[in-house]
């Protein structure tokens, strides 16, 4: 799986930082999201997932290979 | 179709069920998921959306405005004076995200979950005061409105001499009962004091959210002005809602007692018991407002520009497509999380991490110190506030 988020359209929620920490961040600044890893390992994948459906600005793109 | 053969859009709920959206929408949500309302008694007629995928399909899309002066069907919020740039929630991008970004950061997740101790040391001491109280008490007067009210002073950087003050103030505006003028002299008495507040900051910054608002109004991003109605705004927007959800999971809880040891249990059971708690309850019952600016198709239906929406995320939130046996409460529902509570969006309730933080740390408190906790009096004679821009209960008296 390929992580890729849309940093200009993001809101801050936090949502991702939440539900993956291992895989999204937030920026000290302002709280947009900061990807920490854009090729996450297969036991975190429902996470990552769970955090693209909740994601409240449609941020995070998953290229399921 | 004329206004009178239009469904009404209502608030009110049956009394044997006011922890459900009036049933009406349920019938509607199946079998005209995207139709026409009648508003003020006809004088509007918006389009109503009460399926989930809808409903995240209207919030993603930019093709609808949150501005009232742009159509958005409902009446500004108390308080509101229409236009401020302060009150970022009724602008568009890219004036919202101007605003918003300048308090994202005091609601990182990190600073949040930083604030739990002090939250902790607020219910306990409301709950203390409380136990000292001749029972029944009433516990939105005494826990689920000042909770918040405390919280919001914590994030702003209110020092602990003024919570009072700000508390009295918070109070006065929550009370329906006061006439415009002494409400509207409180909005006043709180925008001089949250300007005095960010004027001490100025010589004396701190790490919190006046401090930084001070900053950037000293930057030219936002004037004194805009930076008074956003920390009005925040007041505004999570006292009285997390007040609501307090008082109204408090009893949605006792409804269900065999469930009860959830919210007692492991931090990540409370936390889902908490967002099934949100998606159950979903305050806000006037649903979510947009207007469309330009002719756009949604679920196979066109809302032409200039038209308004309403989500009605209540209703999306106990859609049978998302959420197996939705008007059951299930503490344990795997994807609670999907819920539409704090609504989807650019305009997602910014506050979310904050409410999320008091209710997991108030509602385990509750029933943990309130042993054999009980309403002291019938269910049908609960005080819910069937027509405030919240859901929620004017009192709940409780004895333990």
């Amino acid at each position: 799986m390929r992580v890729e988020v849309d940093v200009p359209k993001c809101v801050g929620s936090g949502q991702c930082a939440l539900l993956a920490p291992d895989v999204f961040d937030q920026r000290e600044e302002d709280g947009m999201v900061v990807l920490l890893d854009e090729s996450p390992p297969v036991e975190l994948h429902d996470a990552v997932r769970e955090a693209a459906v909740v994601c409240p600005a449609a941020v995070i793109r998953l290229v399921e290979q | 179709m004329s206004p009178s053969d239009l469904q009404d859009f209502v608030l009110k709920r049956p009394v044997n069920a006011p922890l459900d959206p009036p049933p009406v929408y349920a019938t509607l949500r199946e079998g005209s998921p995207i139709t026409r309302v009648s508003l003020w008694e006809g004088r509007a007629q918006p389009w109503l959306v009460t399926r989930w995928e809808d409903a995240r399909a209207v919030l993603e899309s930019p093709s609808f405005t949150v501005n009232p002066d742009r159509g958005a069907p409902w009446s500004l919020s108390e308080g509101v004076v229409q236009g401020s740039r302060g009150f970022f929630s009724m602008h568009d991008d890219p004036v919202h995200s101007l605003l918003r970004r300048t308090l994202t950061r005091d609601f990182l997740v990190k600073r949040i979950e930083a604030m739990r101790p002090g939250i902790a040391r607020e219910v306990d001491e409301l709950l203390t005061a409380m136990t000292k109280l001749p029972r029944p008490v009433d516990l939105v007067k005494h826990l689920a409105l000042p909770l918040p009210s405390l919280v919001i002073c914590d994030l702003l950087g209110v020092p602990y001499e003024n919570h009072e003050f700000f508390q009295q103030l918070a109070e006065v505006m929550m009370d329906v009962t006061r006439d415009g003028e002494s409400l509207a002299e409180a909005r006043r008495t709180l925008a001089g004091f949250i300007s005095e507040q960010m004027e001490a900051k100025r010589d004396a910054p701190a790490d919190d959210l006046l401090s930084r608002v001070a900053a950037k109004v000293d930057e030219g991003i936002i004037t004194a002005s805009e930076a008074a109605d956003m920390c009005s705004f925040l007041l505004f927007a999570g006292h009285e809602t997390t007040a609501n959800q307090i008082a109204l999971s408090t009893v949605a809880l006792l409804q269900h007692p065999d469930q009860i040891p959830r919210v007692l249990g492991e931090p990540a059971d409370v936390a889902n018991a908490v967002e099934e708690l949100l998606r159950y309850l979903t305050i806000a019952h006037i649903g979510v407002q947009r207007a469309a600016v330009e002719d756009v198709t949604i679920g196979g239906v066109t809302i032409r520009a200039g038209e308004g929406v309403i989500i009605a995320i209540h209703v999306a939130n106990r859609d049978p497509r998302v959420f197996t046996d939705p008007d059951r409460l299930d503490l344990e529902r795997a994807n609670a999380r999907r819920h539409l509570a704090f609504s989807h969006g650019i305009h997602q309730c910014l506050g979310q991490p904050l409410a999320r933080a008091e209710l997991q740390i108030v509602l385990p408190e509750i029933f943990r110190r309130l042993p054999n906790l009980k309403i002291a009096v019938p269910m049908e004679e609960i005080a819910f506030k069937q027509d405030t821009k919240a859901y929620g209960i004017r009192e709940l008296p409780v004895t333990w």
